[in-house]
């Protein structure tokens, strides 16, 4: 964005609807918008597939067909893409959105050439991505071997299920389901998988009988080259290190926000998605997101139903009346939250979804605002720090538009 | 590995393909001499010179009178003028010296004088208030700082490479993956070189081994220092810290030990380090639980603001000290042998005024040149922000679509670049080496989204390649 060549010569162009990330959410979305005659509705996809992230989960898990017959990752990316041709909408893979041009202007790269376009509305729907080790801050040497449960997918997608590809022994960490299907993965392509290790108090995970460390954390790496060990660290605090030359991280999802950043979209504390409100507008009128931008690692059909949520507001900006950014009062958290969505509560009801830092057993949960208590109560036995929980919206007929922010509180 | 080009002596053998032993090699090539660039490892830059600051020093701050002063301050000009010239990406962004407490800021007007001795006279000194006026984001509690202009950030791995490069060119040969075991020879007679893929015979030697120069000069029977590797740790922030940061803010040194300095990269990403710790591991480039979290500690002081954004990367690099606050280079004319040992941490900036002085000790030694002649021209793709990348090129994009295919999305790295990299002169022998040549697979998601693919158009190149690379050089490169 700072830096403007002179040999940046673009085609503009203009669209009614332009949805960055062609995933459930943006798929969801598209269709809705363009069977609801949006007019020209276009996903921009920067891979050289559509479907996003589910289109590497070759498991089941994702819904069923018609017939009732159980559908994997790439089985419902496949039903997404399609619906959203059908309904008219444009996808466009191996387009790559690199920044923007204006507040509704979008440039973008292909092979094809460079283009500004320029949309009556933008939905990013750019998802989210496992933290990465630097992220994870996850000390030790630069070895070969520690890869997230995304690019174990990859790497199957691409050269197959091959051990050479991957490695000998592995260790899997975190306590997510994808955790457990990065060991049924590892499995398939011939890997030995030594150990899950996870944080969280309780094995989640169906590991089929691979020994599940609970309440334990990997803690280095170890290796010259290529990966020889992890350490980690269980409740007692003592050190321990186990062999292998593979280590898969798993969960951790952060949002993929950088287009969101660049084009100046205040971020909902703690999530670090842009800040929405229940319309899933953000600060810049015309500008909406859904899905793992604003709430990663949530499965596909929650994703996809806030792309047909978001639809809805697309189709209101459309129809007239001047453009508003997201409006509401401020949702903030407290306690061991990892985020809350959406960021700001308005204009409409719309339930909470939030998720907590770590795991929680029996945590209370209390929603004040200025002191006073909205709602109160233990909505989950366990709540694991993987799964979000939603707070339906009865209780927001309590707060005062006028008052202070809207404080979420949890506490074991 | 062919044997005739083994049994021709070579006029010079630099041994050691650090940014210095390739300044050092290009240097050699502007002359008709028979020179060879000999590296343990399987790339060039893969030691100190991969992991450091990237800043471009104008040497203010060094001990005034010493040749790392001198070389450092012609070095700046230099390789300023050169980057231009070859594509390296620099941006001069300034530096401020900020100082946290009253005997830091005492200590500026003393740093300003020493700078003045090192003829640099351009220092500021600037009040609590200008300073925040220049850099808005900086931590509370800043008194002042001492701005030194001219201070600039480079990329380290194009620096070098357009060094190698241009050897290479020029006809400099690189052999690559061939570790040095022992030297001997005849009084008087060349140099006979073991190593571990097959003999080398030269007239005259150089030592640019960087963390290993002692050890390098233990085989010619030469005891001068010892190397303690000083190890740096460093954290990169992502892209959108970028504008948190406007200069390089570098602590004020001083009785409490040294600060970390938190620095743009012409990547468009933030650094924040170096640690110092002295090791006796050569090879102990890994980091540390205690290390990330004493930076990302001090980071918050600095840059609070920068404990909110995502680490893309952390990584260590081990300066080479030798107990010495200076260089050690030497030459040994009985021995046709130059040293260019303890370049702890400037050698980048004062990498080809090195060259030019190792020149000047090889003459010492008896080496007769010849005419000089000019190199043959280098220009590296661009890896820079502030200048123009082939994602936005919308010629590069209509002569060729392979740069308008982005496979690293996190820093908009097209299939062009990678085919080019991969097809140079100085190729990649495997991704780390492609990371470096394209930035690919360094950003937010460290290749877990591009690896596997980058992986495959290496195999692609390897494969298509691999007849060619037998026929040449007998897999040397």
């Amino acid at each position: 964005m700072r830096h403007e060549g002179t040999r940046e010569e673009r085609a503009a162009r203009a669209v009614d609807v332009l949805v960055v990330g062609a995933g459930p959410a943006g798929l969801a979305a598209a269709a809705r918008l363009a069977a609801a005659g949006a007019g020209r509705v276009e996903v921009l996809e920067r891979e050289p597939e559509a479907g996003g992230a589910a289109r590497l989960c070759a498991h089941p898990g994702f819904g069923a067909d018609r017939r009732g017959r159980p559908l994997d990752g790439p089985g419902y990316a496949g039903r997404a893409v399609r619906a959203a041709v059908r309904a008219g909408a444009a996808v466009r893979t191996g387009v790559s959105v690199t920044g923007w041009a204006g507040p509704l202007v979008l440039e973008t790269t292909a092979p094809t050439g460079l283009e500004a376009v320029r949309a009556r509305a933008v939905v990013l729907a750019t998802g989210a991505r496992e933290r990465a080790r630097p992220a994870r801050l996850l000390p030790g040497t630069r070895v070969r071997g520690v890869l997230t449960a995304g690019e174990l997918q990859r790497t199957v997608a691409l050269f197959g299920p091959r051990p050479e590809r991957i490695g000998q022994r592995a260790v899997v960490a975190g306590d997510g389901p994808e955790a457990g299907h990065a060991v049924r993965l590892l499995r398939r392509a011939g890997v030995a998988v030594v150990a899950v290790v996870g944080e969280g108090p309780r094995a989640a995970v169906r590991a089929g009988g691979v020994p599940v460390l609970a309440e334990t954390a990997v803690t280095e790496v170890t290796g010259r080259g290529r990966l020889a060990g992890v350490a980690v660290r269980g409740r007692d605090g003592r050190p321990r290190t186990v062999g292998c030359d593979t280590l898969v991280l798993t969960g951790d999802w952060v949002p993929e926000h950088a287009l969101a950043r660049a084009g100046g979209l205040p971020l909902a504390p703690g999530g670090r998605g842009p800040l929405v409100d229940g319309a899933l507008r953000t600060a810049v009128p015309g500008v909406f997101a859904a899905g793992g931008l604003l709430h990663g690692g949530e499965p596909a059909a929650r994703a996809a139903a806030e792309g047909r949520a978001v639809a809805t507001a697309v189709l209101a900006h459309l129809g007239g009346g001047a453009p508003r950014a997201a409006e509401g009062l401020p949702v903030e958290t407290s306690g061991p939250l990892r985020w809350v969505h959406p960021g700001l509560l308005g204009p409409a009801p719309a339930p909470l979804l939030l998720q907590a830092e770590h795991t929680l057993v029996r945590p209370l949960l209390t929603v004040r605002q200025d002191g006073r208590v909205l709602h109160r109560g233990r909505p989950a036995g366990v709540l694991p720090a993987w799964r979000s929980l939603r707070l339906d919206a009865r209780w927001t007929r309590g707060a005062d538009p006028g008052g202070g922010p809207v404080v979420v509180d949890v506490r074991e | 590995m062919s044997g005739g080009a083994a049994d021709d002596p070579y006029d010079v053998v630099v041994v050691g393909a650090g940014v210095v032993g390739c300044a050092v090699a290009r240097a050699l090539a502007r002359y008709p001499l028979r020179v060879a660039l000999v590296e343990a490892a399987d790339d060039v830059g893969e030691g100190s010179s991969k992991a450091n600051t990237a800043i471009l020093h104008t040497g203010f701050d060094a001990v005034p009178g010493t040749l790392e002063a001198g070389l450092v301050r012609a070095g700046h000009r230099l390789l300023g003028a050169y980057a231009a010239e070859a594509g390296i990406p620099v941006e001069p962004v300034g530096a401020l010296l900020v100082a946290w407490d009253e005997e830091q800021r005492a200590a500026l007007p003393g740093l300003a004088a020493k700078a003045a001795r090192n003829g640099h006279h351009t220092t500021r000194l600037l009040g609590a208030a200008e300073l925040r006026r220049r850099e808005p984001h900086l931590g509370p509690g800043a008194l002042g700082a001492l701005a030194v202009p001219g201070e600039s950030v480079i990329c380290p791995w194009t620096t070098t490479l357009a060094y190698a490069t241009q050897a290479v060119r020029s006809g400099v040969r690189l052999l690559l993956g061939r570790r040095v075991t022992a030297v001997s020879g005849a009084p008087g007679g060349p140099h006979r070189l073991s190593t571990t893929r097959g003999p080398l015979t030269a007239r005259f030697l150089v030592n640019a081994c960087g963390l290993y120069a002692d050890r390098f000069d233990a085989l010619l029977g030469v005891q001068d220092f010892a190397v303690t590797p000083r190890r740096g740790q460093l954290l990169v922030y992502d892209k959108p810290a970028r504008a948190l940061v406007r200069h390089i803010l570098l602590p004020v040194p001083g009785p409490l030990g040294k600060g970390v300095l938190v620095a743009p990269t012409v990547y468009g990403n933030v650094l924040l380090g170096p640690t110092a710790e002295d090791l006796t591991d050569r090879t102990a480039t890994g980091t540390t639980a205690e290390g990330l979290a004493g930076l990302r500690e001090q980071g918050a002081r600095i840059v609070p603001a920068l404990v909110g954004e995502e680490v893309t990367a952390a990584y260590a690099g081990l300066r080479a000290a030798t107990g010495r606050e200076d260089y050690r280079c030497a030459a040994r004319p009985a021995l046709r042998y130059v040293t260019v040992g303890g370049i702890r941490s400037t050698g980048l900036s004062a990498s080809l005024a090195l060259a030019e002085h190792v020149l000047g000790l090889l003459a010492e030694c008896g080496l007769r040149t010849g005419p000089e002649r000019p190199l043959a021209p280098v220009r590296m793709p661009n890896l820079g922000e502030a200048f123009p990348r082939p994602y936005r090129d919308a010629a590069a994009v209509a002569r060729d679509p392979g740069f308008g295919t982005v496979v690293c999305h996190c820093e908009h790295v097209t299939r062009g670049e990678v085919r080019a990299a991969l097809a140079s002169d100085v190729p990649p022998a495997g991704l780390d080496g492609l990371r470096r040549r394209t930035r690919a697979g360094a950003g937010r998601c460290q290749g877990g989204h591009c690896r596997p693919a980058l992986q495959a158009l290496f195999e692609e190149h390897r494969r298509s390649a691999g007849r060619r690379r037998y026929g040449k050089d007998g897999g040397a490169r």
